[in-house]
């Protein structure tokens, strides 16, 4: 379009170019303090070009919070996450969708509804049903006179208690679902005449089908796992289950008599968490984009 | 009112040319209808009118005021969308009067030229309801009446009637020819409709990829299209055009049967020859033959499809002809029989005096 | 909405669902139910089952000054990081979906700090407001003692704010760019045809288009307000100075985990809960509301 408005586009670049600046600067500070000494770091105002310690600050870092067994755990938890919740979305939108029973509402309503039940807000009896996860099936035995011997599963400091919790969702089946919906009819009846069961008809068909879906909520559920925090913080005692993020706790620098805080090492820990969900939305920003305003309408 | 002046008007994308160097003159009070298929420009050269596309080389000028640089709102032009774009979450009202409020209108006048507007499109009962609320043939007419209101030197439309079902089309297509007669604003119409474009148009020009292929009226570029492109997209059915080549005698040869033209070409020439389904002269001693594969029914008159030369070839025949397939024999006048040059594809007139005739 | 081609195979539909609905069950309606069981009861100190005491735990948080204050801060916490980040998120997607040279760059890199984890957040946060080392902290030398949230409540209150809103500008400038982008373009250049300019055009065009959004935005960002800041809160203020960014998410955890009063913890959790469903439900009603082109 032809327009001549020469002081409105300076504004626009300018406020573009404030908003380029505030969004990039803290990853820029953060990375140009990693890469300098301890002395250089806590300087006063701080030099806005790296330094030539990056290497050491790294590498002494890494072997003294174990990084890589940590980004492993951090990585085994957030595919292990990404894959359930998309797994169990699918699943549980084909069965509310393309099967016909009267209880099919009712799950999905309960399955919705646990979006008003954030982690946060419940935070204290899942702990302690993560350190008993069948509590709650002796409990309503009990409640009945049953003694059915069942045994006791601790999930604390264990892969699975961090994923399982992590792995139901909401907003992925509705995805589904709505995804679901706006697949014709006639795909499943071609198939039913075709002589393909139910299963048949999920994996050939509607796999393929959701691929871009899949891409797309993989994408944001992966940076969403990756950047947990609270829950892996309370149910991981043990260091050889933690996790990255969480190890950023550890890095506050305290005050340490008679000697600056370690703020290049923190800073460099903050990038190496920082590093993998970044560079996902990267590669895949579209599909993140896409995932997020589709999971949130 | 105003003229508009086309020069030399290029338009890129980046390095991707879509419009190449177009010339073309808009009388006041005329209405021109831009023909084309889809990706062809036509549209692009409407909003380049229009000011929302820049013009990457050459000028337009409308009312002899070079427009270039100026913003869609300094032209003085208004337009009709394609899907009409009509602001959703105003009224009726409020989407015809939104020129004059942004103007700075006074209300009561306003008001009283929306009235008037809309009564003229017959809206009035209209006014108070959102477009969601509208059929596509009132929005149409909320589209019309908006760019009405301004009492523009210039109308644009860009293909308006391509969302109405087929009754409605012909429907609009007639109301829009009968404002611009009322009113007699200059008018640029965009579309891909050939049918549309015919019965609208004072003058049509043909687009092809970036070019325009012919302007003239539309009853000339029916009688003498001045390319093969343009004899296949004007005219319904289109133009049977076939291979051939010109014999010793000055006349040309389809699949071995040598039939005379007026025109003087040299011998051994490649040509493409047009029969418009409606010149061919059926008659059992007619040199060419063909085999009528079925018959299409179309109430008014008849076409029966066949094969010429290995190429599709319709003809078509009045309702009372009640011919069915089978072997056919017809005849075509040598002066109904248009040709293009094979290799350019540009029309081969009748008395062009051709230099190769001089070999 | 109905298939009209449906299996009829239920148990194989049941197998289907079921690990979602165990999941469900075993980590978020048992908890739940888990939570308000201990908000009407104690524990006795020396073990023992629980002790039915009706509203009392409530009554006993509701007469704390000190949670109190955790709601106060809590409520400043979203109001503040809402208007900041919806406000510039709205401003920036404006702007940039102006589409001028270069704004490729900006769409890309602007939804970069959504990506990153909360508490890296307030770690780079920490160091960067830090008043003794990192950036800001030039200001104390101009002006000693000016900035430190350390120390200063309203510092300390502020840098959560400004590290909350820095990730969810991010956040909420997707949303409005991809409502933006979803309005037809023909709109915008009918109403540039209509003779409206590009401020004009926002007022009138943009902004009503918006308004969907823009209230969608302010309940999410509102609720993730109150329910996600943990991690930022967790690092760079520890709730602190004098609890002056002590939040209801904050408190909960530290009464439940570090004071082990689990009573207290699940009451103030059921607290938590009633902002969260209410504010669930006017989502889901502007949700349904939005505005259909058609």
């Amino acid at each position: 379009m032809i327009e001549r408005t020469p002081i409105l586009d300076a504004v626009t670049h300018a406020l573009m170019l404030l908003g380029l600046v505030l969004a990039a600067l803290p990853i820029v500070v953060v990375f140009v303090a990693s890469t300098h000494d301890l002395a250089t770091v806590n300087r006063v105002p701080m030099p806005l070009w790296p330094g030539d310690h990056m290497a050491e600050n790294y590498a002494r870092v890494w072997d003294k919070s174990r990084f890589g067994e940590k980004m492993l755990n951090s990585l085994i938890v957030a595919t292990g996450v990404t894959v359930g919740k998309i797994t169990i979305a699918a699943l549980s939108a084909f069965s509310i969708v393309y099967f016909r029973y009267r209880l099919r509402m009712v799950f999905f309503w309960l399955i919705f509804i646990t979006l008003m039940l954030p982690l946060e807000v419940r935070i204290v009896p899942t702990y302690a049903v993560a350190a008993d996860a069948l509590q709650p099936f002796r409990v309503i035995a009990g409640g009945f006179g049953l003694e059915l011997g069942i045994p006791q599963i601790n999930l604390l400091n264990s892969y699975a208690g961090l994923i399982l919790p992590l792995v139901a969702t909401a907003t992925g089946t509705f995805l589904y679902r709505q995804f679901f919906l706006t697949v014709p009819d006639e795909l499943a009846e071609a198939a039913k005449m075709d002589g393909a069961g139910p299963m048949r008809f999920f994996i050939d068909v509607l796999i393929p089908l959701s691929r871009a879906n899949m891409a797309a909520l993989a994408t944001i559920m992966f940076v969403y796992a990756w950047n947990q925090y609270l829950w892996p913080l309370l149910i991981t005692t043990d260091q050889k289950m933690a996790t990255a993020t969480m190890q950023l706790q550890k890095l506050v620098p305290g005050p340490l008599f008679g000697q600056p805080p370690l703020w290049n090492e923190a800073m460099a820990a903050t990038l190496m968490v920082m590093a993998p969900p970044l560079l996902v939305v990267v590669f895949m920003q579209g599909w993140f984009v896409k995932g997020l305003v589709a999971s949130d309408k | 009112m105003a003229d508009i002046g086309i020069r030399s008007v290029s338009k890129s994308y980046g390095r991707q040319p879509v419009v190449h160097g177009i010339d073309l003159d808009v009388r006041s009070g005329e209405f021109v209808v831009v023909l084309g298929p889809s990706g062809c420009g036509k549209s692009t050269l409407l909003r380049m009118i229009a000011g929302l596309e820049e013009i990457t080389e050459g000028e337009i000028a409308i009312g002899g005021r070079v427009v270039n640089m100026l913003e869609p709102r300094e032209r003085g032009c208004a337009m009709v969308f394609q899907n009409y774009a009509l602001y959703p979450h105003m009224t009726v009202a409020e989407n015809i009067g939104y020129a004059l409020k942004v103007a700075g209108t006074a209300r009561d006048e306003r008001r009283r030229r929306v009235r008037e507007v809309a009564a003229t499109v017959g809206l009035d009962e209209f006014l108070d309801r959102k477009p969601g609320q509208l059929s596509g043939g009132q929005r149409q007419r909320v589209a019309m009446a908006r760019a009405m209101i301004r009492e523009p030197k210039v109308f644009l439309f860009d293909e308006p009637l391509s969302n109405l079902d087929a009754k409605l089309r012909v429907q609009m297509r007639i109301e829009i020819r009968k404002l611009h007669n009322r009113l007699g604003v200059t008018s640029v119409f965009v579309t891909h409709d050939q049918i549309e474009a015919m019965t609208l148009a004072d003058r049509l020009v043909v687009m092809n990829a970036g070019r325009i292929e012919q302007a003239g009226t539309p009853e000339d570029i029916y009688r003498a299209p001045a390319s093969r492109f343009v004899a296949s997209f004007v005219g319904s059915p289109p133009m049977n055009l076939i291979d051939a080549v010109v014999d010793e005698a000055g006349g040309i040869v389809i699949g071995g049967v040598a039939l005379p033209v007026p025109h003087r070409l040299a011998a051994g020439r490649k040509v493409t020859a047009g029969i418009r389904p409606e010149d061919v002269v059926l008659s059992d001693g007619g040199e060419l033959r063909s085999d009528v594969d079925f018959v299409e029914e179309l109430g008014s008159v008849r076409l029966l499809h066949g094969r010429l030369n290995d190429v599709d070839f319709v003809v078509q025949v009045a309702a009372a002809d009640r011919r069915a397939t089978g072997a056919l024999a017809f005849t075509v006048p040598p002066k109904r029989i248009h040709l293009f040059d094979a290799d350019t594809g540009l029309r081969i007139e009748h008395d062009t005096p051709v230099a190769i005739a001089a070999e | 909405m109905e298939k009209r081609a449906a299996f009829s195979d239920l148990r194989l539909a049941g197998a289907l669902i079921a690990p979602q609905l165990l999941l469900v069950f075993v980590f978020f309606y048992w908890p739940a139910a888990q939570a308000v069981y201990w908000a009407f009861t104690t524990q006795p100190p020396f073990g023992g089952s629980n002790e039915w005491v009706g509203f009392q735990n409530f009554e006993q948080i509701f007469t704390d000054r000190v949670y109190w204050n955790s709601v106060g801060v809590s409520f400043l916490f979203a109001g503040l990081s809402t208007a900041l980040s919806v406000g510039m998120a709205l401003l920036f997607a404006l702007f940039v979906d102006r589409r001028l040279t270069g704004y490729r760059v900006h769409r890309f890199i602007y939804f970069w700090p959504y990506a990153v984890a909360a508490p890296a957040v307030g770690l780079a946060f920490r160091f960067i407001f830090a008043p003794e080392a990192g950036f800001v902290s030039a200001v104390n030398q101009w002006v000693p003692g000016l900035w430190n949230p350390a120390l200063d409540g309203k510092d300390a209150l502020a840098l959560i704010v400004l590290a909350n809103s820095w990730k969810m500008v991010a956040y909420n400038f997707i949303f409005f760019l991809a409502a933006l982008q979803s309005i037809p373009r023909p709109l915008i250049e009918a109403a540039a045809m209509d003779g409206a300019g590009v401020l004009r055009r926002a007022r009138d065009i943009q902004f009503p288009l918006l308004a969907p959004t823009f209230f969608f935005l302010l309940v999410i960002n509102v609720t993730e307000s109150f329910v996600d800041s943990f991690g930022i809160v967790d690092i760079t203020t520890g709730g602190g100075p004098a609890r002056a960014t002590d939040l209801m998410v904050y408190k909960i955890y530290s009464d439940g985990f570090k004071g082990l009063d689990y009573s207290m913890a699940a009451a103030q959790s059921i607290v938590l809960m009633g902002v969260v469903i209410v504010l669930t439900f006017i989502q889901f009603r502007y949700v349904e509301r939005r505005v259909h082109y058609s």
